[in-house]
């Protein structure tokens, strides 16, 4: 349906239904247009956001450092000369671009969308076709409403039974990449399916599409459901009235049928998933809360060499367990976990304990929206009383671009998504990947710990 | 580098390789986060592979003596996977680099290459080591990389290389310039916006 036509290169040119930008990837785009005398094409099918750049103490502008003042004022100056739409700080809809569009209703099923961010594959969560695209892209995209696109091949990751107590979204897309590997996922698109899917929020199918990029696939999918209508009903821009119920009835064509083919299926038992933490430099080096660090036998031969690569960087032995490994920063937030559900499980942790001595903790709410919910609810008094920073929305130290990073060898306990080596802003800085509630119980411990046993009876 | 950046068909690229050993090389490592706070891409030449480099103090291939100029970049498996910034191949272009070949390409890395003009051209692991090895042996050695005719040769060793049929096509062409391709279909991108339920109410389809 949003195929335009079919290129010389064998590839398709498709329509894009909604494109996101922000003040990172868009500005030389931008730059290529006016080189040429581009137009862009439907500038009210592109909506801003600032999200990397800001900063998540004081966002008093100008802001103190001046190329992250230069990238949002080019950002501010191109919307405003191509008549784009954009959510800045303050506007009270600002926030990651991942967690912003989805909560103004931008993101529907049944849509494409792009973005110049590889965790574009977040929308498919709501039966989107969403996938990350380079800055080339975004100017094509400005240019032309549409871009070149490769068909991709379908894997159906299938999901039963449902994740037990203490066990999240995110343990469970951590096992997903740690079983299938960082390149599983190549030529791929990702359609979590099955009970277990079925059963998640919005908030919790979001968090596993975010990551299905890590495990190498461009896009994640999942089918459209109640669920998803639900989320949808009333926000700013879902369709009212009588649109509305022509607009469920379309989507609800759109789920793909339990008789479909597939490329390829997995099945995954959500039952026996604990939680998870990465261990190492790429994502899909996880293991279990009960696991040690993995000898180089225990792997496949092609493994080894990153493995042994990740244990001498991270400074970790094989056949230590990670539990119990200090940590010195605690980091709650990202596009993965920065969501109202994820800071609402962080605080069931953080309430009525103190941030272990010497750990710096901070939360950063994905968005202003989802600052707003939190503080309604009362959880930023939790976190600040608990000895945890409560901050302004951004993308903070999920990536380094902003004043939010690690320092030397410091290691974080991080609900981001990459643990790339240097990814948090030290050049020999370590990341562990886990759930925003093993964050919160690694910050109280000061160590990594296994959030069930944090449990009160009552909850 | 004194090359002008990629141009029209893209057939032939002539010099000398630098190899960068290892698989899964994200793009992080290509170009670490903090340079991406720039509204141009003219300084990232300078910051390809910062980190790496920093580490290796001066004895990375890219600061090596002998690798400078170089414009073929040989490199392992699953190159340039990660974040999806298109500042890492321009990091790489501004460097000198003008190809690459590789075990594998991550995806959205090798249609940044390709929207560059920079072919990433394949090869077998026994192949890739080989081609190593030569360039370690005779770092000075000018190799040729045919894209039309795919393969990369120099005076006394051949090896085929392999390219994917699409991107191969738009290369030899000229055609990698996606931006004019796509706005020149404009009637067919109207029909399809007539047809879209969300761009039209809704309203049965
Ligand atoms: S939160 Fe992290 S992954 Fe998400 S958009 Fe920001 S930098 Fe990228």
């Amino acid at each position: 349906m949003h195929q335009v036509t079919k290129l010389p290169g064998g590839s398709s040119q498709l329509f894009v239904g909604l494109h996101l930008i922000h003040e990172v990837t868009s500005p030389q785009a931008f730059a290529a247009l006016e080189e040429k005398n581009i137009k862009v094409r439907c500038p009210e099918r592109t909506v801003a956001t600032v999200d990397h750049i800001v900063p998540t103490t004081s966002q008093q502008r100008p802001f103190e450092d001046p190329l992250a003042e230069e990238m949002l004022s080019t950002l501010e100056k191109n919307c405003k000369s191509h008549k784009i739409q954009l959510h800045g700080i303050g506007s009270g809809n600002q926030g990651v671009v991942h967690v912003m569009a989805p909560e103004l209703g931008l993101t529907q099923p049944g849509m494409t969308v792009a973005c110049g961010d590889s965790h574009t594959s977040t929308h498919g969560a709501f039966g989107a076709i969403a996938f990350g695209i380079g800055t080339s892209q975004v100017r094509d995209v400005l240019a032309s409403q549409s871009l070149a696109m490769n068909k991709l091949k379908v894997r159906r990751i299938w999901v039963k039974n449902k994740l037990s107590h203490g066990v999240y979204a995110k343990d469970l897309i951590l096992h997903v990449i740690r079983t299938l590997g960082v390149k599983g996922g190549v030529g791929y698109a990702y359609e979590f399916a099955g009970p277990a899917i079925e059963a998640l929020s919005m908030e919790e199918r979001m968090t596993i599409c975010n990551m299905a990029i890590e495990g190498g696939a461009r896009c994640g999918y999942i089918n459209p459901d109640q669920t998803t209508f639900q989320y949808l009903k009333d926000k700013i821009h879902s369709p009212k009235g009588e649109e509305w119920y022509n607009a469920v009835k379309w989507w609800k064509t759109l789920a793909s049928d339990s008789l479909a083919r597939f490329d390829d299926e997995v099945k995954f038992d959500a039952s026996k998933i604990a939680p998870t933490v990465t261990w190492g430099i790429t994502p899909g080096q996880g293991i279990s809360i009960e696991e040690t660090i993995p000898t180089p036998e225990s792997l496949e031969p092609s493994e080894r060499p990153i493995a042994k690569e990740a244990c001498k960087y991270m400074n970790l032995k094989p056949g230590n367990p990670i539990k119990g490994l200090n940590i010195d920063v605690c980091f709650i937030g990202s596009c993965t976990n920065g969501r109202l559900s994820d800071l609402q499980a962080a605080a069931k942790i953080a309430q009525g304990r103190q941030v272990a001595t010497g750990i710096k903790a901070f939360v950063v709410p994905g968005s202003e929206k989802v600052a707003k919910a939190a503080e309604k609810l009362g959880l930023h008094n939790i976190f600040l009383q608990a000895g945890f920073e409560w901050r302004e929305p951004g993308c903070s130290m999920c990536l380094a671009m902003n004043p939010d990073k690690l320092e030397g060898r410091q290691i974080s306990a991080s609900s981001s998504n990459r643990n790339f080596k240097g990814r948090q802003g030290s050049a020999n800085g370590r990341t562990l990947l886990m759930s925003p509630a093993m964050v919160a119980a690694a910050a109280i411990k000061g160590e990594v710990t296994d959030v069930r046993e944090m449990f009160s009876p009552s909850n | 580098m004194t090359t002008n950046f990629p141009d029209g068909r893209i057939t032939l690229i002539k010099g000398r390789c630098i190899s960068i050993p290892g698989d899964d090389i994200d793009t992080d490592r290509i170009i670490p986060a903090r340079f991406l706070k720039c509204v141009s891409f003219t300084a990232l030449g300078d910051q390809v592979f910062a980190d790496d480099r920093l580490e290796l103090a001066g004895n990375h291939p890219f600061d090596l003596k002998e690798n400078q100029g170089a414009s073929i970049l040989v490199v392992n498996d699953n190159f340039g996977c990660g974040s999806s910034r298109e500042h890492a191949p321009q990091a790489l272009m501004r460097w000198g680099i003008r190809c690459i070949v590789g075990q594998s390409f991550a995806e959205i890395f090798f249609g940044n290459c390709l929207a560059l003009g920079i072919p990433c051209g394949v090869l077998s692991k026994p192949e890739i080591s080989l081609l190593q090895e030569l360039i370690g042996r005779n770092p000075q050695n000018t190799w040729e990389v045919n894209i039309e005719k795919k393969y990369i040769k120099d005076d006394l060793n051949k090896i085929d290389l392999e390219f994917d049929k699409g991107p191969h096509n738009m290369l030899i062409s000229g055609r990698w310039d996606a931006t004019s391709q796509l706005i020149s279909n404009k009637n067919e991108l109207e029909e399809t916006m007539r047809s879209i339920p969300y761009l039209n109410q809704f309203k049965s389809n």
